[in-house]
């Protein structure tokens, strides 16, 4: 169909990179960005010249590439009339911004970082317009708020651009989400997300449960981004962009984004009740609401922003009539506000430029500093009026005809019009009001600069766009017609209905409505002094945006309270939350399926010693808790506590258990003791009824929770795999006590797990310790002093005696594990104490130059030798931990058998006895430091 | 054939190589982890292209077949994890070696890689008690790391993270014990097997257990009301650790998607996917809370910390979807918010660095070196984690959406995600301007900065690079939106058969040996 | 007897959960230890309860405890003792560097009394005198 298959995508996405390119030429010469931001838009122009043709010959392009199957993302691009106006009117004028900004920016401001934002904006923007697929139209959409917050903001230092921008950030932005979910909500609706099928799809859309939520979405995503009633208010504040910025973003170009949107989804959202009331609603309300404001505004960029609002709302409401011939005016609108709107902002500009204000209670009198300047503005600013032979007048015909033709036969058929007349008077006072104050009107007060005409180039653009206004005005049928033509037709997705551009038809109700807007307009602003006065008293201080502050710090205010409600910072609240969440989750859990809570396995007799032990340990665990303030105390009950779980562990055939539980309470208990000589020896008393009955409650429950579970449990019965183990220990595992087998083979990757998590526990402690300095207390709490009578006698003789025998003991144990109960783990344990035992008894320096062992090392090479055995089946072919065996026979020790799993037991039993012994002599050297100052310091 | 066991074990015995030549002092530590983890991501790219068959690789540890022995098992799903972690920590060491922080303190180099061997563990096991074992060794390295360098903040973060940690433990425990008693087995695969004909009577404590099972990764993702931990240590943590703990968060949620989908997943009855309206429904009010977070929070480092709760909140919603789509969506957003959420951790520390005396608060301080740069770097990340185009966080978000719309609380997940984000995009952007526009006049000094030195330091080329690297994975996850989307869209359909889990893990044949 | 071992896990586990609410980091110690006690004997009892046939492979008798909730059980309990043992000393590090042994680092929480003064300090005092001047001869 085209001779070019790929200009629209490079079109779009060349400004971007033109961005990158001018960020960098800022670094060769101060004006070079503006070169390349000039023949970055020259050369997107010429690349869509080509396709022009066709869309004018009415075809309608589309170049696609697949991007996300997954959502129906396409990466597609679409030229039809619509699209075509918009892209030339963003980069025709983008052009004239360009170099008018290029004269307007100041030494100081950076050329680079400005002219690298407008360059992502215009990509952003020529994205909107010409993106096939929605969801691509949304990623440019949002693109289009980010420049502009970057934009607004582009004078950083003063609070004013910053606070506009984060505004405008929020309102558009927020839009965007919007825009997002109805785009969303309609693309699931017609099952497609490009343009082409939804667009085929109207009656579908309209006829659909979700349209209403649909339309309402997007609706707030086009209001928010015009600028349209309730969300106008983030444009005034705009306003504190650089003039050029004004110029384009916020007259000619973003603003017009939403109002694209609208003439895009008119042919498939339009024409309901819902529509009309919404659209033309909010248009007459913002209509009125901007002409009114902009009277009022004595800075000139806010009179201009206020009247862009007004004319935003004026095309909107022509979209809201939901006809044909509406939409036609309206678009014809969008080319002329463009026009003469983007022309009043440069001019603002020259003028704030040169005279370095921007209120018209001071600038006075202009016409005989720049004469050419105003001019222009004259000219201009009459097409914002609706004068004859200016394109606004034409515009503004077609608008009035059609608010009487669309509201003939409804109940409004004389509100709309009379509201509309209204507007129209006052756009021809604040009109007027920017000719009269700003250019005549006596001489200029105290300006900061002696004004003159501006430098050549400022003009030209204004020249321009100013010829414009008046050839629309004067030969609208060459000049406009062709592409309203088609920009018409790609709206409404038919031939356009007949209309006529003639400047005269006749004495009709629209003509007289102009005179009538011109004479009223002109008495309202002779009477503007008295009116100013009444604003003052009365309106000035009604702005939407005091309620947007309201809502947006009483956000805040809520975020903060819910925040630090919950997350208070409190170790004891998370952990009450967490068990309380537990208890909760098991509960639902159960109640999830209707089971009995136990089964009819037959239970074991209860015999008298086991009575016993479970009393004894009950009342151990409650003194723990009664007693628990008086530490010493209730270490020793843990302690007990710990002893009859090794009990009961020997009582119910797990002596390998029984051993460990044994042999780590011990090392827990002195860890225990060693800790409590920092720490305070009594708890504070808790008070705090609720804090206490809060946790005894949870508690409670959580107790009970788990003796149900574990009951349940026990009392059903079950096919656990654990007969393999039984059955392949001895043939598979070469060891009888299966317990150990598991341990070092069948399970040995989480004994590996075990060793690297104790291993860390060693190496942490001691990172923890390193340059840490404990003090010592003087006497415990009840004044005691701590005695100094270390190392006694008899002591440290047994003990050397002991030391030797321990470590058979361990050697015993170590060996005899994989057959008997024991194994590296206890035998490490074992050893361990036996080491610790010398370090209590004899003291730190005596054992440490006995013991010329690196405790680093020793974990070290514990998990080598367990992981190397690991890695030998490898190198054999097996995966990895796979084990053999095989039998000696020693004099003494008798037959035995020797599995490659004992290497790895001795892994372990190495990490074991580093770890334990490093962590507990760490914190023996600080305390046996710290005892000796605090020896010097008594004997001070 | 040993491809699944390298992950987990390299950085094992790198780690204690790394502690044996510790007297030779920390460049042989740096050279020896910077090589094993940039060789671990070089073998990641293997790992995708031998899961990328579709096929389960079962590893069979010690050679005892499942589920008997343990098994770890490669699919594309932990794969992809692998990859996540191994790239991830590859820019944590950059930045960690460039900024002298493994300096701070004994043995980072040993903690860092047990950190990686745990996390690869956990990603490949096939056992839930082993998971458990792996989850302690991470848990233990990331203790060791947390306090790497100590502080008094330091210190008390760590002391809620450990005990916090210790009772998700216990929990672990009783969960895992219940499971047990009833089923008889610890392989996952074996479970759901045993699950899906299992006799009505015992359901109830299956269900229990379960839940039970989903608190304790719900910690460790940290979702309401569990994630009460995880503020206060992410934001008081040296940067390369909390990068790190970008990841850690995002190890509950795999073992949410392992364990939970392939033992009630479509066989399971009437616990059939019994517990994703919980994870949807705290999801949604995670995300909330986040958001809230996000905007209350007084510091930047504790508001990239809400902001990865809100990341996690997102894939809690996506995987609570629970839907082929949903997932895979889900497991594109976890490789855009886990390296966003590294990056902006580092960055977060470059800006602290940077502001000199002012810190990460936000007040009005003086411009930062190389503000530009940084600003602009903040921004990318900004742009990126609130979900905005051009990046990838916009297409992860728009993934879940576009999957939450055939699930019928579509309404509620559409409003929730889209206020959130919002909530998030105003407070970047308010954060921003605070940083880098607001800036004081040099030269001018006020009351708590004129006593101490007030001058920030400059950020090393290095340190950026590391940042740029996570960062760099955004618009790449964008570029290749559609190779990318097509791996996750497979490993979801991989991960929700688990008829195919069950059989390839439990079929699998022990390598012949002769044993008399 | 099964109702006897499930008392004692509940009465562990509630101590335990109790302990761990408390606002200083000793107690909280103590409380994750008994925790460690209920949930080791929880998880052994998962294995059903079996008297004298420990799980030592011999010929003569048949039926044996199961062995692996034992090996868990062992597992579970280093790990218990690697974790308490590097709380402890982080307990440590914390009260010297926060000056103070509550969990939140603050001094005294507004729901505890301060430390009442014991009335037997005088006499102490007398004695540790006395311990004094022995220590020096």
């Amino acid at each position: 169909m085209t001779s070019i298959t790929s200009n629209l995508p490079i079109v779009t996405l060349l400004p971007f990179i033109g961005a990158i390119f001018a960020a960098w030429a800022s670094s060769i010469n101060r004006l070079a960005p503006a070169w390349v931001a000039a023949a970055v838009t020259v050369i997107a122009l010429l690349l869509l010249a080509p396709s022009m043709s066709q869309v004018f010959a009415g075809e309608t392009l589309i170049q696609s590439w697949s991007w996300i199957p997954a959502i129906g993302l396409t990466f597609a691009f679409r030229l039809d009339g619509l699209a075509l106006l918009f892209a030339i009117l963003i980069l025709g004028i983008g052009l004239l911004v360009i170099i008018y900004a290029r004269y307007y920016l100041s030494a100081k401001d950076c050329m680079g970082r400005f002219f690298a934002y407008l360059m992502m904006f215009m990509g952003s923007m020529l994205g909107i317009v010409l993106s096939e697929n929605l969801l691509q139209l949304l990623v440019f959409w949002e693109l289009t708020s980010l420049s502009s917050f970057l934009l607004i903001s582009y004078w950083q230092h003063r609070k004013d651009a910053r606070d506009g921008a984060i505004m405008a950030l929020v309102i558009t932005g927020g839009g965007g989400l919007a825009l997002l979910a109805g785009v969303l909500l309609l693309g699931n609706i017609v099952g497609s997300y490009n343009l082409s099928d939804v667009l085929a799809a109207g009656d579908l859309i309209r006829s659909h449960e979700l349209y209403f939520p649909t339309l309402v979405l997007i609706l707030i995503g086009v209001f928010t981004k015009s600028a349209q009633f309730p969300f106008h208010f983030w444009l005034p504040h705009a306003m504190a962009a650089p003039t050029p910025v004004s110029a384009y973003l916020h007259s000619a170009t973003m603003v017009k984004a939403g109002i694209f949107l609208l003439a895009r989804f008119f042919p498939v959202l339009s024409g309901t009740p819902e529509w009309s009331w919404l659209v033309g609603g909010a248009g007459l309300i913002t209509l009125l609401l901007g002409a009114y404001m902009a009277l009022f505004k004595h800075d000139i960029k806010g009179l201009l922003a206020y009247s862009t609002i007004s004319h935003l709302g004026l095309i909107t409401l022509l979209f809201g009539f939901g006809v044909q011939l509406a939409a036609v005016a309206a678009i014809f609108h969008i080319i002329n506000h463009a026009t003469f709107k983007a022309s009043l902002f440069m001019v603002a500009g020259i003028i704030d430029h040169e005279t370095g204000s921007r209120d018209m209670r001071k600038i006075n009198g202009m016409f005989k500093y720049m004469p050419h300047t105003a001019v222009l503005a004259i000219i201009a600013s009459s097409a914002m009026a609706g004068v004859p032979l200016l394109n606004g007048f034409l515009s503004k015909e077609m608008f009035f005809e059609q608010t009487l033709m669309a509201t003939a036969e409804t109940p409004l058929i004389w509100v709309v019009p009379v509201l509309v007349t209204v507007a129209a008077i006052f756009a021809v006072a604040y009109s007027l009001r920017f000719i009269h104050d700003v250019f005549f009107n006596g001489e200029p007060i105290d300006l900061p600069k002696t004004p003159h005409e501006p430098p050549r180039f400022m003009k030209i653009p204004v020249d321009l766009l100013v010829l414009l206004c008046l050839a629309v005005g004067i030969i609208p049928m060459i000049v406009v017609a062709p592409i309203l033509e088609v920009a018409v037709a790609g709206s409404l997705q038919t031939a356009p209905p007949t209309y006529s551009l003639a400047i005269w038809h006749g004495f009709n109700i629209p003509l007289m409505m102009s005179i009538l807007a011109l004479v009223l307009g002109v008495v309202v602003y002779m009477f503007r002094e008295r009116l100013f006065a009444w604003h003052e008293r009365k309106i000035a201080d009604l702005d939407a945006r005091i309620i947007y502050h309201f809502i947006f710090n009483s956000i805040t205010k809520l975020a903060n309270s819910i925040t630090r409600s919950f997350d208070k910072g409190s170790l004891q609240n998370a952990i009450a939350w967490i068990i309380g969440t537990a208890f909760v989750a098991g509960v639902i859990g159960f109640m999830s399926v209707s089971s009995p809570v136990l089964g009819q396995r037959e239970l074991l007799p209860i015999d008298g010693i086991s009575m016993m032990a479970a009393v004894v340990i009950i009342v151990a665990s409650m003194m723990t808790v009664v007693l628990h303030r008086q530490r010493l105390v209730a270490v020793v009950m843990v302690g007990v506590v710990g002893l009859i779980v090794a009990l009961i562990f020997v009582k119910f055939s797990a002596p390998d258990l029984a051993l460990t539980q044994l042999s780590v309470e011990i090392v827990t208990i002195i860890l225990l003791l060693l800790a409590l000589y920092f720490l305070p020896q009594t708890s504070p008393k808790e008070i705090g009824r609720l804090r206490i009955s809060r946790d005894v409650f949870i508690s409670v429950i959580s107790g009970v929770g788990v003796m149900i579970l574990s009951m349940a449990v026990m009392t059903r019965d079950f096919t656990p795999i654990s007969d393999f183990f039984l059955a392949n220990a001895v043939p598979g595992g070469g060891g009888t006590n299966v317990v150990n087998v598991i341990l070092v083979d069948f399970r040995g990757t989480d004994t590996l797990g075990e060793i690297v998590v104790l291993a860390l526990a060693g190496l942490g402690i001691y990172a923890l310790l390193q340059g840490l300095k404990l003090y010592a207390p003087v006497r415990d709490d009840n004044g005691l002093k701590w005695t100094e009578d270390n190392h006694p006698q008899i002591m440290q003789t047994l003990t050397r005696l002991l030391f030797p025998l321990m470590l058979m003991v361990a050697v015993f144990i170590f060996i005899r594990g994989h057959n008997l109960p024991g194994g590296g783990f206890i035998a490490g344990l074992i050893a361990a104490v036996a080491l610790i035992v010398q370090y209590l008894a004899n003291g730190i320096a005596w054992t440490a130059e006995r013991l010329k062992v690196e405790m680093h090392k020793v974990i070290g090479m514990g998990l080598l030798i367990a992981t190397v055995t690991g890695l030998v089946a490898m190198g054999l072919g097996y995966p990895f931990l796979t084990t053999t065996y095989t039998y000696l026979t020693w004099p003494v020790v008798g037959k035995f058998e020797v599995a490659s799993a004992i290497a790895f037991d001795l892994g372990v039993f190495l990490v074991v006895v580093g770890s334990t012994v490093m962590s507990l002599v760490q914190l023996g050297k600080l305390s046996d430091a710290s005892h000796k100052q605090q020896q010097q310091q008594e004997l001070k | 054939m040993h491809l699944a066991a390298w992950p987990v074990f390299l950085p094992l015995i790198a780690g204690f190589i790394v502690l044996l030549v510790k007297a030779k002092g920390l460049l042989w530590q740096r050279v020896i982890s910077l090589l094993v983890v940039s060789g671990l991501v070089i073998l990641s790219a293997a790992l995708i292209k031998e899961s990328s068959s579709g096929i389960h690789q079962v590893y069979l540890l010690g050679n005892w077949v499942a589920p008997f022995g343990i098994v770890l098992v490669l699919d594309q799903l932990s794969a992809l994890m692998v990859t996540i972690t191994s790239v991830l920590a590859l820019a944590a060491l950059v930045y960690a070696i460039a900024t002298g922080t493994d300096k701070n303190g004994a043995h980072f180099h040993v903690m860092f890689l047990i950190l990686i061997f745990g996390l690869n563990g956990a990603f490949l096991t096939g056992d839930l008690f082993n998971l458990f074992v792996f989850f302690e060794v991470l848990l233990l390295a990331s203790y060791g790391l947390l306090l790497h360098g100590g502080g008094r903040l330091r210190t008390k973060a760590g002391l809620h993270y450990v005990i916090i940690n210790m009772v998700g433990a216990t929990l672990f425990l009783f969960a895992v014990g219940a499971l047990y008693g009833i089923l008889g087995t610890l392989n996952i695969a074996d479970m759901a097997a045993k699950v899906a004909v299992l006799p009505e009577q015992d359901l109830a404590l299956v269900a229990a257990a379960g839940l039970l099972l989903l608190v304790v990764f719900g910690i460790k993702a940290a979702l309401f009301p569990l994630y009460l931990w995880m503020p206060i240590a992410y934001s008081n943590t040296s940067a390369p650790v909390a990068a790190m703990f970008a990841i850690m968060t995002k190890v509950g949620l795999y073992a949410i998607i392992r364990v939970h989908g392939t033992i009630f997943g479509d066989d399971a009855g009437s616990l059939a996917h019994y517990y994703m309206p919980w994870l949807l429904g705290l999801g949604l009010l995670t995300l909330m809370l986040a958001a809230f977070g996000v905007m209350a929070s007084t510091k930047l480092r504790e508001q990239v910390a809400y902001l990865v709760l809100a990341s996690v909140a997102m894939l809690l919603i996506g995987i609570g979807l629970n839907s082929l789509s949903a997932l895979s969506a889900s497991l594109y957003y976890i490789i855009h918010s886990t390296f966003i959420a590294g990056g902006l951790f580092l960055l977060a520390d470059i800006i602290l660095r940077g502001r000199g005396s002012f810190e990460d608060r936000f007040e009005s301080g003086y411009a930062m070196p190389r503000a530009i740069l940084i600003g602009a770097m903040f921004m990318f990340g900004a742009v990126a984690v609130t979900g905005l185009p051009p990046l990838s966080g916009f297409f992860g978000k728009l993934l879940i959406l576009k999957a939450s719309l055939n699930h019928q609380w579509f309404g509620l997940v559409l409003g929730v995600v889209l206020v959130a984000s919002f909530l998030m995009i105003i407070t970047m952007a308010r954060t921003g301007s605070q940083l880098f526009y607001d800036v004081l006049p040099a030269g001018e000094t006020d009351d708590e900065s004129n006593n101490n030195d007030i001058s920030g330091e400059s950020p090393n080329r290095v340190s950026i690079f590391a940042v740029i690297i996570l960062f760099a994975m955004s618009p790449l996850l964008v570029l290749f939106a559609q190779p990318i989307t097509a791996f996750t869209e497979s490993a979801a359909k991989q991960q929700l058969d688990s008829k195919r889990y069950i059989e390839s893990v439990l079929s699998k044949q022990a390598v012949e040996a002769e044993k008399e | 007897m099964e109702w006897l071992l499930a008392l004692v896990i509940g009465v562990l586990t509630s101590t335990g959960v109790y302990l761990t609410l408390r606002a200083r980091t000793f107690p909280v110690v103590l409380g994750l230890t008994m925790l460690a006690y209920g949930v080791n004997v929880f998880l052994f009892s998962m294995g059903r309860l079996t008297i004298g046939h420990p799980a030592v492979i011999d010929p003569a008798i048949g039926n044996y405890s199961d062995p692996l909730p034992q090996a868990l059980v062992l597992t579970a309990i280093v790990i218990a003792f690697g974790m308490t043992a590097f709380l402890i000393v982080l307990a440590l590090k914390a009260r010297c560097e926060l000056n103070n042994d509550h969990v939140d680092g603050v001094d005294l929480a507004k729901d505890e009394l301060p430390l009442e003064k014991n009335n037997i300090v005088n006499q102490q005092t007398q004695q540790s005198t006395l311990i004094q001047q022995e220590s020096k001869e």
